[in-house]
């Protein structure tokens, strides 16, 4: 799949964004003053911005708003009202605590559930697609949640969630990249299930000359020889340089600030192989993947 | 509401016959000609003239090949359009209602009026059936010629899919397949007409009818070749040699 800017930037930085939201939500840390107005807007900024980048990769964004309407089905709207609804509920809880006056920290539970519910959204918008194995599957939204709540939990300083999150992240990326890698082959979809032809058919002639939507969209194969590279920055920066800064460095905040900077690094090259590395089967009609 | 509809009764959907199709490209020229020049937004094309032409399709003709174990090898053409499966999955992904599927004939179309191109459909596709309008920025997909089939100005045996209107080879069929005694069916009963990708469980309206299986040759072309017996010098030297 073509990994596009904007819905990498929109993923990494909305979920880390979301991710600090459901901490400073609960309570963890109690922020307030000048301190809440950093942190719930450094949580805010993420999630908008990541929320605005999105954008940029609709075919007519002024129509938008009309994601809203097919909640019931579409799991791309159901992260549209997932994603408002927090920024909404959760706004009276910032300007409570940037003004000094916290709110009682059960006020923020729903925030944190429905903030949650976003990167749940998000992840499901990919996972529920059986046409891309390496996404059809059910570690795809835990990935998500867990790269989300270390995210935020890194830039919130809480140091026990952030520092198991952390260490549990990097097994997980290790497992999904390998496991990953034979999911393709075990959906079982070949070009034969593909067109029915048989035995063992094969490309003559391409269906036209320059590529397509399709081909653009759905077959790239560039820059997968960095794979290895970019697995080892992922698993390295997103998880254990940030597990080991956490587990033994004061967590003072230009500290937290460049761990967190770091994760960002792994989570960026994560998700663009997330997308580079996800093949659609209908490359098989083109004999490529 | 992108919600499926019930399962209707009438499902109107095309029969590819892999056997007579002979790969002109004549379907897919009648499709862009049909939906580019009638009403509505046209079908674009990026670069038309250029050094890298690209363009919106909603039919592609691909070409494979085959090598059976019994018979000679055979070049299939394959047309490669929506199928309007009953269980659609481009339909229910879609977030603004603008993909759907007709409760009364079973068509799978897209109100382009409410779609905002975030491309989800055509990830949910497992046949590549829509493509993103660059210039429009709407998706695009077979509407089985629906400004065709009930347009009772044009003339009756011009309410079929322009697809099927042109085929020069009679190798595409249109009719209802959820009716089991219309024509359609009954070619799908007899030919054993096929689902593409199963596994997908997407329930496509659409068949495809098999390659006929082809008797070998009984002899070889290039057989009479094989026991040619040499003459003159060279049936000389070929005995000379022998005898070493």
């Amino acid at each position: 799949m073509h990994p596009a800017p904007s819905v990498i930037v929109f993923s990494v930085l909305s979920g880390a964004g979301f991710g600090l939201l459901a901490f400073l939500a609960l309570g963890l840390p109690i922020v307030l003053g000048t301190d809440a107005l950093l942190l719930w807007g450094a949580g805010y900024a993420l999630a908008v911005t990541g929320l605005v980048a999105s954008t940029f990769h609709l075919g007519n964004p002024r129509r938008a708003l009309k994601a809203y309407t097919q909640w019931r089905t579409s799991w791309l709207s159901r992260e549209a009202w997932a994603a408002t609804g927090t920024l909404v509920l959760l706004a009276p809880v910032a300007l409570a605590a940037v003004f000094g006056v916290p709110m009682p920290a059960h006020f923020g539970i729903v925030g944190t559930v429905l903030a949650l519910l976003t990167v749940f959204s998000t992840a499901q918008i990919y996972a529920q697609l059986a046409t891309v194995p390496r996404w059809n599957h059910g570690s795809v939204p835990a990935i998500f949640l867990v790269f989300s709540l270390a995210g935020g939990a890194i830039l919130a300083g809480a140091q026990i969630p952030a520092a198991v999150l952390t260490v549990l992240l990097a097994p997980l990326l290790v497992w999904s990249f390998r496991d990953g890698d034979t999911r393709f082959a075990r959906r079982g979809e070949t070009l034969q299930s593909a067109t029915g032809l048989g035995p063992d058919p094969r490309v003559l002639a391409q269906a036209h000359t320059a590529p397509n939507y399709l081909m653009r969209e759905m077959i790239f194969r560039v820059g997968r020889k960095h794979s290895r590279r970019l697995r080892i920055i992922a698993v390295l920066c997103a998880a254990v340089l940030p597990a080991a800064i956490t587990l033994f460095v004061p967590p003072i905040p230009p500290v937290r600030v460049g761990a967190f900077l770091i994760h960002l690094m792994g989570a960026f090259a994560q998700r663009w192989l997330f997308f580079a590395e996800a093949e659609h089967v209908v490359g098989l009609y083109y004999g490529a993947r | 509401m992108t919600a499926l509809p019930p399962p209707s009764a009438r499902k109107l959907g095309l029969v590819i016959d892999l056997d007579t199709c002979v790969g002109c490209q004549a379907c897919v020229t009648a499709c862009k000609g049909w939906n580019d020049q009638g009403a509505g937004a046209p079908l674009s094309d990026m670069n038309a003239y250029g050094s890298e032409p690209c363009g919106t399709f909603l039919n592609r003709v691909h070409s494979y090949e085959t090598q059976p174990v019994e018979g000679p090898a055979e070049v299939v053409n394959f047309p490669r359009s929506c199928l309007h499966c009953e269980n659609a999955p481009c339909v229910t992904v879609c977030p603004t209602g603008a993909s759907f599927k007709r409760a009364e004939d079973g068509i799978v179309l897209v109100n382009e009026d409410a779609c905002i191109g975030c491309g989800l459909c055509a990830w949910a596709c497992p046949y590549g059936a829509r493509e993103l309008d660059a210039a429009a920025g709407v998706m695009k997909k077979c509407t089985l010629c629906v400004d065709r089939i009930y347009n009772e100005t044009l003339p009756e045996e011009d309410r079929v899919p322009a697809c099927v209107r042109t085929c020069p080879t009679g190798a595409r069929h249109f009719g209802d397949l959820g009716d089991p005694e219309s024509a359609v069916s009954r070619l799908v009963a007899e030919r054993g007409g096929y689902d593409l990708m199963p596994g997908m469980e997407t329930k496509p309206v659409n068949k495809y009818l098999p390659p006929r299986r082809k008797g070998a040759a009984a002899a070889g072309p290039l057989d009479p070749l094989v026991d040619l017996e040499a003459r003159g010098v060279a049936g000389w030297l070929d005995r000379i040699l022998g005898a070493f």
